[in-house]
Formats: structure tokens, sequence, C-alpha cells
């Protein structure tokens, strides 16, 4: 049986902490509304890009001697997993659930013979995999100095990948984030970027473009080796934002649910501390009492 | 006065300009060219360059554009930029840093596709550079 003093510190130390994740839940919050919103601007350019890729995918064959990008490297010994995850905890089962995911999926390639790497974006991803894959992961891009993610970050990491293709470092890339879907589910999700799936064109725009019968300049081609640079740095940049966003609002959901334990954990180490305290006055009585008694 | 047409300026943050104009200078890759309302389908490359934008009345509107793609059709005409800004933001140490980049492209360039590519921006960032006299 705990002293009441014990008692009264655990209360008191469970209320500090109910503090922190209660400040902790607004912060994320608000940074939630703000990730949102950043996701909600580029929508725009994302699916204009699609728009266009999808125009230009079905103009353009896979024809032989046609973009790594589009039509892969000829073989699929190599894979490179790009997974993002946050630069920091307590987000609940948020970065969890994506090195699951990219785990999964290494093994099964592992497995099947192919040379597994992996490029970590984000500190807790590394940490998650280097337990059993350390001899895969080739590199952390530290996203810790990044304050407000901007399309240049992105466009590093799509260079940075663009270079390792042209290096002949891989064959297929697969990223890995958490697709926002609600506050309160994220969906870890893989998506292949090379070579990539072209966005089917939808049966009304390709009418309309059949219609329009775009003029390209320069040719198709062209363009379309100047786009597919460019779309991976897009979707890296989307994958990145739905991340920001997922992480907030795990992390909102987490340290909801821990200030109402908390609460929950005051409220029963209360009712402990009053009883106990009751039984002790009770006690202090029947000693007077039956002291006086006794005489 | 003239026909409008809607002009989209897309970055991949944000939506930058979505509004009625009458007339954009497009830098493409191939060449300048002007799209007016009724214009043809074209779907073209940028170089770094100038968007000259002319307002409904007459009030005109610098960007600085780079990288990207241009759509044109009837009545739209939508722009995908990597960067833009506008032209009374553009600073000249950015500018000639940009410069500076371009350049190290041309001399890095392995084969002639892409030095012509490399040339190709490195004198549209210097057009942009003499007309905006950031010299």
């Amino acid at each position: 049986m705990p002293s009441l003093k014990d008692l009264r510190n655990r209360i008191a130390s469970v209320k500090a902490t109910q503090k922190i994740t209660k400040a902790m839940q607004m912060v994320a919050a608000a940074k939630l509304r703000r990730a949102q919103e950043a996701a909600e601007a580029a929508r725009p350019y994302a699916e204009r890009m699609d728009k266009v890729l999808a125009n230009l995918g079905e103009r353009v064959n896979a024809q032989e001697g046609a973009s790594p990008l589009l039509v892969g490297t000829g073989s699929d010994k190599v894979h490179l997993l790009v997974v993002a995850t946050a630069e920091r905890g307590l987000c609940g089962g948020f970065n969890s659930n994506i090195a699951r995911l990219a785990r999964t999926h290494a093994k099964k390639l592992l497995d099947q013979g192919k040379m597994v790497k992996i490029l970590c974006v984000g500190r807790k991803g590394r940490d998650a995999l280097r337990r059993d894959m350390s001899s895969n992961i080739i590199d952390l891009i530290d996203m810790k100095a990044v304050k407000k993610l901007g399309f240049e970050d992105a466009d590093k990491i799509g260079t940075r990948v663009l270079e390792m293709l042209d290096n002949g470092e891989f064959d297929v890339c697969t990223l890995f984030f958490s697709e926002f879907q609600s506050i309160l589910t994220q969906e870890p999700t893989a998506l292949q970027l090379i070579p990539v799936n072209l966005p089917e064109a939808s049966e009304s725009e390709t009418e309309q473009g059949s219609q329009a019968g775009y003029e390209y300049e320069p040719d198709e081609d062209e363009i379309l080796a100047d786009l597919l640079p460019r779309n991976i740095s897009t979707q890296i940049y989307r994958g990145l934002l739905e991340n920001a966003a997922s992480e907030q609002g795990a992390r909102m959901t987490a340290m909801d649910n821990a200030t109402r334990n908390a609460g929950d954990m005051i409220d029963d180490l209360t009712l402990l501390y009053n009883r106990s305290r009751q039984a002790q006055i009770t006690k202090e009585l029947i000693e007077i009492v039956s002291g006086a008694e006794a005489l | 006065m003239a026909d409008t047409f809607t002009f989209e300026l897309v970055s991949p943050e944000r939506l930058l300009i979505s509004e009625p104009v009458e007339s954009v200078v497009v830098p493409g890759s191939e060449g300048d060219f002007q799209v007016l309302a009724h214009h043809a389908p074209v779907l073209s490359t940028l170089r770094p360059g100038l968007l000259d934008v002319v307002l409904p009345g007459g009030k005109e509107r610098r960007i600085f554009v780079r990288g990207g793609f241009a759509e044109a059709g009837p009545d739209a005409l939508t722009v995908l930029a990597q960067n833009a800004i506008d032209s009374a933001d553009l600073n000249k140490s950015a500018l000639a840093q940009e410069i500076k980049n371009a350049e190290e492209d041309v001399s890095d360039a392995k084969d002639d596709e892409t030095r012509d590519k490399a040339q190709g921006a490195l004198d549209g960032l210097k057009l942009v550079r003499d007309t905006l006299g950031l010299g």
C-alpha cells in the first residue's frame, strides 16, 4: 500500500504529463491545419501534370530506347526503396506503420533473390529499419533542418534518385509514405516511381484531347523526356506533403488518447488517495477511542 | 476591347494566378510565342524567361518563370512552372547566381544535346537580366 505522500507525488506527476500531452495535441492540431493547406495548394500542379502525362503517354508508345523512367531499365534486379517518415516520434503508430510496410516489401524482394537498397528520408524510419536491415540502408536524408517543406526539398531527393538511376545503381524505385485519409486514419502506401505508372486518361478527357489535337513543341518524345524527371520530384513532393499531414494527424490522435488516459489515471489515483486518507483517519479514531475505553 | 481568356500560373507549391487576361507572351523552349484568346491548342516546354502578361485594361505584369511547360487552348492558358517569381521581386544576386549555375551547366555538358539545352537556358537568363536591367 503506497503511502499518502507517494500517492500525492504520483498524482502531481501524471498531471504534469497531462499538461504536456495536451499542449502537444494542440500544437499538432495547428500544424495539421497548415499541412493540410499545403497539401491542398499543391494539388492543382500535380493534377495538371497527371493530365498532361496521361495525354502524352497514350501518344508515345513504349518503344525501344525510350526513357528508363517510362519503361524501366530492362531488368528488376536491384530495388531502391525510398522510405519517408517523420523526424520525431510520439505520433502513435505512424512511423512504425510505414517502416513495417517497407520491411515486408523488402523481405519479399529479398526472398525472391533481388537486391534491396533503402534510402531513408527522416530519422525515425532509419531507426526502425536499422535493427534488421542495416546492411541495406544506403543513406539517410535528414529533414530536421526543414522548417517548412518546399518543393526544393523534394527536388533534392528527386535529383538524387535520378543520379543513382543514371549510374545504374537500381532498376526499380518505390516510394513509401503515409497517405492522409482523415485525422483518424493514415494509410501507409507504396508508390512505384520508376518505371512510372502513367495515370490513365479518363474517357472524357481522351475524347477532348483528341478533338483538340494538340500541337507539341518540341515533339511528344522530348516533352515527355522533360516531364518525366519533373514528375518524379512532383510525386515525392506529394508524398512528403501527405506524410507531413499524416504525421500531425497521427500525433494529434495519439496525444488526445494520452491526455484522456492521463485524466483517467488521475481520477483513479485521486479516488485511491481519498480512500487511503479516510482509512487512516478512521484508524486513528479507532486507536483513540479504544485507548480511551481501555482506561 | 480584345477578348480575354483564363490564364493560370501554377507552381508545385500552389496556384499563383488564375484570372482573365488579354494576352501572354510565353518563353517556349523553341522560341517565344504570344497567346491570345482562341489560340490553337499547343503544349510547349519552357526555357527560363519572362512571362509578359497583359491584363484587361492594358495593365502589364511580368513574371519570371523557370522550368516547366505551358498548355494553351482556345479559352485557357495554363503554365506549370517549377519556379515563378514576380519580376518586381526578382533580385540581382539571385539572378546572378542562376546565371552562374547555368554557365556551369553549359561547361559540364557531356554531349551536344545537353549543351544546347543548357545554352538555351543560359541565353534565356541573360535575356531576362538585360530586359530588366539587373546587370
